[in-house]
């Protein structure tokens, strides 16, 4: 009976978890802005959401979640493609399964560093009003399930 | 709670990039300087950053990895009548780059302010996060 009662809000808790742990990453690539050699890392949302919640089987479909809501689980349409990560240069190489890849670089810098300062900059703040949607979304359910315990 | 290891990591980005600023300041004011105390004319500084790992679920923090001394020539300026003045003539200065050194401040400023920022951001959503469910 009780799981009934979280298992809607177990989806957004792991999202919340795989915002944060992107937010950390940012913010390690923001700090290596200026760190000769340094390789800068990001991680697929889409992917990593998936594996995450993909064995508890929520009632959330997490396949129209990727930009390539037909594609493959590695965003290819045919098992022999090679995976590219996920379209726009912008995103992370590799990045499959969930797991951190490396960003591609768009502009190649003379001492190594692969780190985008802009495109930090706007993943930064994209990932912290998702993450605040996330918490608004957990609020809402809270406050629904509140609703219903009360009964009015 | 991953979120609270970006306090470390800005945090060690903030104190390199402030002990950049450190020595760009100390550059900029040997910028004219002669000679110091042990004879040989000011080498400008630099600071070597280098990633380390922060916190036990590999985040990526910086920190000053040595701080070295340029090897260029001092800049020589015939003066005679200094008294640091060599047989020549010539007085030699430090080799201190005042454009580089510019180009430094700022870019230490920047980085500061950006990760300030980042640190801004992370406060504010553990923030809402405390606040979850009231």
């Amino acid at each position: 009976m009780l799981d009934k009662l979280t298992n809607a809000m177990d989806f957004h808790t792991k999202a919340l978890v795989l915002r944060s742990e992107r937010q950390r990453v940012i913010a390690g690539n923001i700090a290596n802005a200026d760190t000769p050699g340094f390789a800068a890392r990001d991680s697929n949302f889409a992917d990593a959401l998936r594996e995450a919640s993909g064995s508890s089987g929520g009632t959330y479909s997490t396949a129209s979640l990727a930009g390539t809501a037909s594609a493959g689980a590695n965003g290819v349409s045919h098992p022999r493609h090679i995976p590219l990560g996920s379209g726009s240069g912008g995103s992370a190489s590799g990045g499959a399964d969930g797991e951190q890849g490396y960003v591609v670089q768009t502009q190649p810098r003379l001492d190594g560093n692969s780190v985008d300062l802009d495109r930090e900059r706007a993943a930064f703040a994209d990932n912290a009003v998702r993450y605040e949607a996330t918490l608004r979304f957990i609020n809402g359910q809270g406050k629904t399930m509140l609703a219903a315990i009360t009964g009015q | 709670m991953s979120m609270f290891s970006v306090f470390g990591i800005s945090g060690s980005a903030v104190s390199a990039q402030s002990q950049r600023l450190n020595v760009v300041a100390s550059n900029l004011a040997n910028a004219d300087a002669v000679a110091g105390p042990d004879g040989q004319p000011y080498k400008a500084r630099q600071v070597v950053f280098q990633t380390t790992p922060m916190g036990a679920d590999g985040g990526a923090g910086v920190r000053v990895d040595a701080v070295t001394e340029s090897q260029t020539p001092g800049r020589k300026v015939h003066e005679p009548a200094n008294p640091m003045a060599d047989a020549d003539g010539y007085v030699t200065h430090s080799n201190v780059n005042a454009v580089e050194e510019m180009f430094n401040m700022i870019s230490a400023s920047r980085a500061y302010q950006n990760n300030i920022e980042v640190m801004n951001t992370a406060k504010n959503l553990l923030l809402k996060t405390l606040q979850l469910g009231t």
